[in-house]
């Protein structure tokens, strides 16, 4: 082969590249939504709701308007006529929700009245300064006394506070009429079993804690009848659907922006009243208005997650093979429901199949109304808390009948020649290989060391428990057919002259790092510098369309669509070198991109390179027969199902004696999420999501007292889990390509906590297991745990 | 999130801060370190018109021993006062304690006088200054008092200091054998319980000790039933016996989410013992 000058680029995919978000991120170099700074700019402020429950009698705000550089102060009632009710992604039936309340509130936080000022102190000492007169009613907080007769009714027509009533079970999902079937198998599979655990178990409220709070700029220009809208969301292009809609604009009409979003966990994915009242406001006062929740607010008026009560019944034969499962749910949903509410608790019971073949299900879920913020998506989504009632379940079972819960676990699994696999629920599991992970993990972590361990620990009179769990989840949300919005995503890829590219995504990142492997996979692609590569995302008025970031999309759907817009700026490229090639006589599909050159394959000498023809594609003398100037390529991807990442947790407990403090002694996670592009980058997101799963099992917890008053709205309360309370994780992965997309990825973002949570509980149930303790409830208080030592049984 | 307007001045000597105290009347607020009042202030639970800075004056800085007595400025930082050798050698249960507030960024800005006049019933240098019997020094219009710290600290956030008042430093004899020890409320980092507990050691014999709790009760308490049982006692093997039921005794006990009465009875018997035996391993 003759050689040729330049560099030989190294493939990075695959490889651990430093994520180029970072320096500016830790700099103090990034632009958040509070660093937009627009000439003319108001601020708004929101007075809100301090009871949790009542009528409004009345709103004075004569006070607050006079206040010297108040513009504008506006009750609920008053906006309504500007704002109609939130638009919803879900198909439940739903109670009417304004941006601002009009007639009664309903949660602790809720808005009744905004104030427009000519900055965030004014705005603020007038909110203070609106008085609101109300009739208190009786506070709805426990989701099970909601529903008897007698409680309190949160909305007309909503009676006994339900929701959502869903069941399905027996022998299959019947979608079309989601009534019960014929279920009997499902009572004959608990009669005919040998053993059979039944708990009840609570996955409790958390708040998300985003570093970044929420916070809208909105500018509406009246002279060009154009609204731009930045918000830290993680789905500008759902927003600017969303709020052209309720504006009366369409789309054309506005453009969304999403900055520098300083992380979402799913809590910004809902668009907000704040986001509505913004552009509705800017628009009456004919200047830009800015808003930016503050802590207090975030904890009282940002989405919630999970808040689920199971009543779980796992049935298996003696030697271990599970033979049927009943999960009764109650989701406590909160006042509203906002984007995703109702849909995110039917994730849980179609995700509770695990990875198991489970003969029988049935699954019945109630959503309930209370007093409290309203939930929507957090991190994992539904998943989280599905696999934790699995999870513990068969951890049951395995105690029940002394066996290793690995073993449960292994003889039950989904075997490797069943994929693709149809669960109970109706899923279809792309691909697995559940036992070579499950042994991987026990390898890893020296799982017969651990237990030997325990009991060393054990004999000197130390409290001491070792825990497992293998989940497995759904990534890379589509199909279209179950996302109100659409399921695809979108990418562009643009060769600039000199062969530099610029690429455009829809998963719009807060945190992922698209900028990062999305650059990865165009080098590779081209074969041309990492550095001539940028990323943008996140302004629908550059990224021509998009869904956005969630579900662990990015890379299972956005990166396949940035995969196929490269293809077709690649075939561009191609023609444009043969075209320059003629007396050649080389054809496009004899070249390939090699080491910033396109070439004959295996003929470097016969090549251009990338940046020669690239300019070449802008100055197309002369214009080859049929093509167009330029380089600039787009695609939609729509995938045909989603993805099933899965993998396995262990963990190793200590509970202090004397005082029930639980420190986590060992983590190990080995994760299957198909095709790794940046191993550095996945193990940040399983890191960030083992801190958040092992938070709930561990630490976070929202709560009310009876009035519906919050008790922990603030960090003097909430516990965070610090680096500090964590060990160093054991990573390890195995690798099961997905079939879905052509990177074979699966997505990785929210599979830390999902397998976290559940591992951490059994464990510290096995470390209390002399007590005579069979389950604890979450989080791990000390005092809790001081009472299960000195009392036993559950908490 | 925002607090009430207010306005700000840096005092440049502990005279003008005095001075600039009686011209504010009950609308000023002297600020140090800032962690305990401006989160307040952001919260709007305390709304004071007007913050006299004097957490830089050089007066109110410094840790020196003389003849035995250390004395500690009000304005030292939680981080220095850790990081003194001098403590560290002379009075290690002060470094140590300092050491275990907070986090980093408080231990940075919050300084022991702030700590003290603020007197939050979770806050743990209360308890130590209790044990160490040591004397707040402070300064008025009418010059110098000295408080006991036994006497200092009255109720939840009250102690005696005058609305014309600075807390200027602390002394207290110097102690190797006093060890703090605490249950964290987990997420504010405060104490549930902690106990100091400061002893007079002959060979393996107590013939003496303080010991005080802080964060079971309105603000700290010395558990004076252990403080008697201990006397005479041989340590570390008769910490136990001397520091059980330590909780039971005190008349009113703090509840909240983190902890029930009973939890911080029982702990504070827990920690009484483990602060003791800490203290006697000094010897």
């Amino acid at each position: 082969m003759t050689s040729v000058d330049g560099p030989v680029l190294p493939k990075l995919i695959g490889e651990r590249v430093k994520r180029r978000e970072d320096p500016r991120l830790i700099q103090g170099q990034a632009t958040y939504v509070d660093d937009i700074k627009l000439p003319g700019m108001l601020h708004l402020a929101f007075k809100r709701s301090d009871i949790a429950h009542g009528v409004i009698k009345s709103i004075d705000t004569s006070a607050a308007a006079a206040i010297e550089g108040v513009e504008l102060v506006i009750t609920g009632a008053d906006l309504a006529e500007h704002l109609g009710p939130m638009p919803l992604g879900t198909p439940f039936p739903a109670p009417d929700h304004v941006s601002v309340a009009t007639d009664k509130v309903r949660y602790v936080g809720e808005p009744v009245a905004v104030v427009v000022a000519e900055d965030r102190y004014i705005a603020r000492d007038a909110a203070d300064a609106v008085e609101v007169e109300y009739d208190e009613l009786p506070a709805v907080v426990d989701p099970e006394a909601a529903m008897e007769a007698g409680s309190a009714t949160i909305h007309e027509g909503f009676e006994r506070n339900i929701a959502v009533e869903s069941y399905w079970g027996g022998t299959g999902v019947n979608p079309e009429t989601a009534q019960p079937e014929d279920d009997s198998a499902v009572d004959a599979a608990f009669a005919e079993a040998d053993v059979v655990v039944s708990q009840r178990m609570m996955n409790q409220r958390l708040a998300p804690n985003a570093m970044e709070p929420r916070g809208v700029v909105a500018h509406y220009e009246p002279g060009r009848e154009y609204l731009t809208v930045w918000s830290a969301t993680q789905n500008p292009h759902i927003l600017r659907t969303l709020v052209a809609a309720m504006m009366g604009l369409g789309e054309h009409q506005v453009r969304a922006v999403a900055p520098e979003v300083g992380g979402g966990f799913g809590c910004k994915i809902n668009i907000y009243g704040e986001e509505y009242t913004a552009a509705a406001l800017s628009r009456l006062v004919k200047a830009p208005v800015k808003w930016i929740e503050d802590r207090t607010e975030a904890f009282l008026t940002t989405t919630h997650g999970r808040d689920l009560l199971g009543y779980i019944d796992l049935a298996a034969k003696s030697d271990g093979t599970i033979t049927g499962l009943k999960a009764r749910i109650i989701a406590d949903i909160g006042a509203y429901e906002v984007l995703l509410t109702a849909m995110i608790p039917t994730l849980t019971g179609l995700m509770m199949n695990g990875v198991y073949r489970l003969p029988v299900v049935r699954h019945e879920l109630t959503e309930v109304f209370t007093n409290k913020t309203p939930t929507d998506a957090y991190r994992g989504a539904g998943r989280p808390e599905g696999l934790y009632f699995l999870e513990r379940a068969v951890d049951m079972v395995a105690r029940e009948l002394d066996m290793d819960p690995a073993e449960v676990r292994r003889k039950n699994f989904v075997p490797a020649d069943e994929f693709p696999f149809a669960t109970q629920g109706g899923l279809v599991y792309d691909s697995g290989n559940y036992e070579p992970c499950l042994d991987k993990a026990l390898e890893v972590a020296d799982w017969q060391g651990m237990l030997a361990e325990r009991d060393a620990a054990r004999a000197e009179g130390r409290i001491v428990g070792v825990g497992l769990s293998f989940y497995v989840e759904v990534c890379g949300l589509g199909p279209s057919a179950v996302v109100p919005t659409g399921g695809w995503e979108h990418s562009g890829v643009t060769v600039e002259r000199g062969g530099k590219v610029t690429a455009t995504t829809g998963a719009s990142p807060h945190g992922q790092g698209n900028e990062t492997t999305f650059a990865q996979m165009l080098a590779d692609h081209f074969s041309i510098p990492f550095e001539d590569i940028t990323i943008l995302h996140g302004d629908t008025g550059v990224v021509k369309q998009g869904i956005g970031t969630f579900g662990s999309r990015s890379q299972a759907v956005g990166g396949a669509a940035l995969i196929s817009a490269a293809g077709k700026a690649g075939d561009k490229m191609k023609q444009f070198a043969a075209a320059m090639m003629t007396d050649q006589e080389v054809s496009p599909e004899d070249l390939v991109f090699e080491d910033g050159r396109i070439q004959v394959e295996g003929a470097p000498e016969v090549s251009k390179t990338f940046a020669e023809v690239a300019d070449f594609a802008y100055v197309p003398v002369p214009l080859p027969a049929g093509m167009e100037p330029g380089v600039s390529e787009e695609s939609f991807f729509e995938p045909e199902n989603n993805t099933y990442p899965f993998g396995c947790h262990i963990s190793m407990v200590e509970v202090d004696r004397e005082t029930g403090e639980t420190k986590l002694l060992k983590l190990i996670a080995v994760d299957d999420c198909g095709n790794v592009i940046n191993p550095l980058i996945v193990e940040g997101q399983v890191h960030g999501g083992l801190a958040q799963g092992i938070g709930q099992a561990m630490f976070e917890e929202v709560v009310y007292d009876e009035d519906g008053q919050p008790v922990t709205a603030s960090f003097m309360d909430y516990v965070m889990p610090r680096a500090a309370d964590l060990p160093v994780f054991e990573l390890d992965r195995t690798v099961t390509p997905t079939p879905i997309n052509p990177l074979g990825a699966k997505g990785v973002g929210e599979a830390g906590t999902i397998g976290s949570t559940p591992c951490v509980i059994n464990a510290a149930v096995d470390a209390l297991a002399p007590f005579g303790v069979t389950h604890i409830e979450m989080p791990l208080r000390p005092e809790r745990m001081w009472r299960l030592i000195n009392e036993g049984g559950q908490s | 999130m925002i607090p009430t307007a207010f306005e700000y001045r840096r005092a440049g000597s502990v005279a003008e801060a005095l001075s600039l105290l009686q011209e504010g009347g009950p609308e000023a607020k002297l600020l140090a370190g800032g962690h305990s009042l401006i989160p307040m202030m952001k919260q709007r639970l305390a709304e004071p018109g007007l913050l006299i800075d004097i957490g830089g004056l050089d007066e109110l800085r410094g840790i020196q021993e003389t003849d035995g007595e250390i004395a500690i400025g009000a304005a030292m930082t939680h981080a220095e006062i850790a990081a003194s050798d001098l403590l560290r050698e002379q009075a290690p249960i002060v470094a140590e304690t300092a050491a275990a507030i907070g986090d980093a960024q408080v231990r940075n800005r919050g300084t022991i006088g702030g700590s003290l006049a603020h007197a939050d019933p979770g806050a743990d240098l209360p308890a130590v200054m209790v044990a160490l019997d040591a004397t707040i020094a402070l300064l008025g219009p009418n010059g110098e008092r000295k408080v006991q710290a036994e006497d200092f600290f009255q109720d939840i956030l009250t102690v005696d200091l005058g609305e014309d008042e600075i807390v200027t430093g602390v002394c207290f004899q110097a102690c190797r054998s006093a060890a703090y020890a605490k249950l964290e409320q987990r997420a504010s980092k405060f104490a549930l319980v902690g106990v100091a507990a400061a002893l007079t050691l002959d060979g393996g014999t107590c013939s003496s000790a303080r010991v005080a709790v802080t964060g079971a009760s309105s603000h700290p308490q010395r558990l004076s039933g252990v403080e008697g049982a201990l006397a005479g006692a041989s340590l570390p093997d008769g910490a136990a016996s001397a520091s059980a039921g330590a909780g039971d005794a005190l008349d009113f006990v703090n509840e909240d989410l983190h902890g029930s009465e009973e939890y911080r009875r029982a702990m504070t018997a827990v920690f009484a013992r483990r602060a003791i035996e800490a203290a006697a391993g000094r010897g």
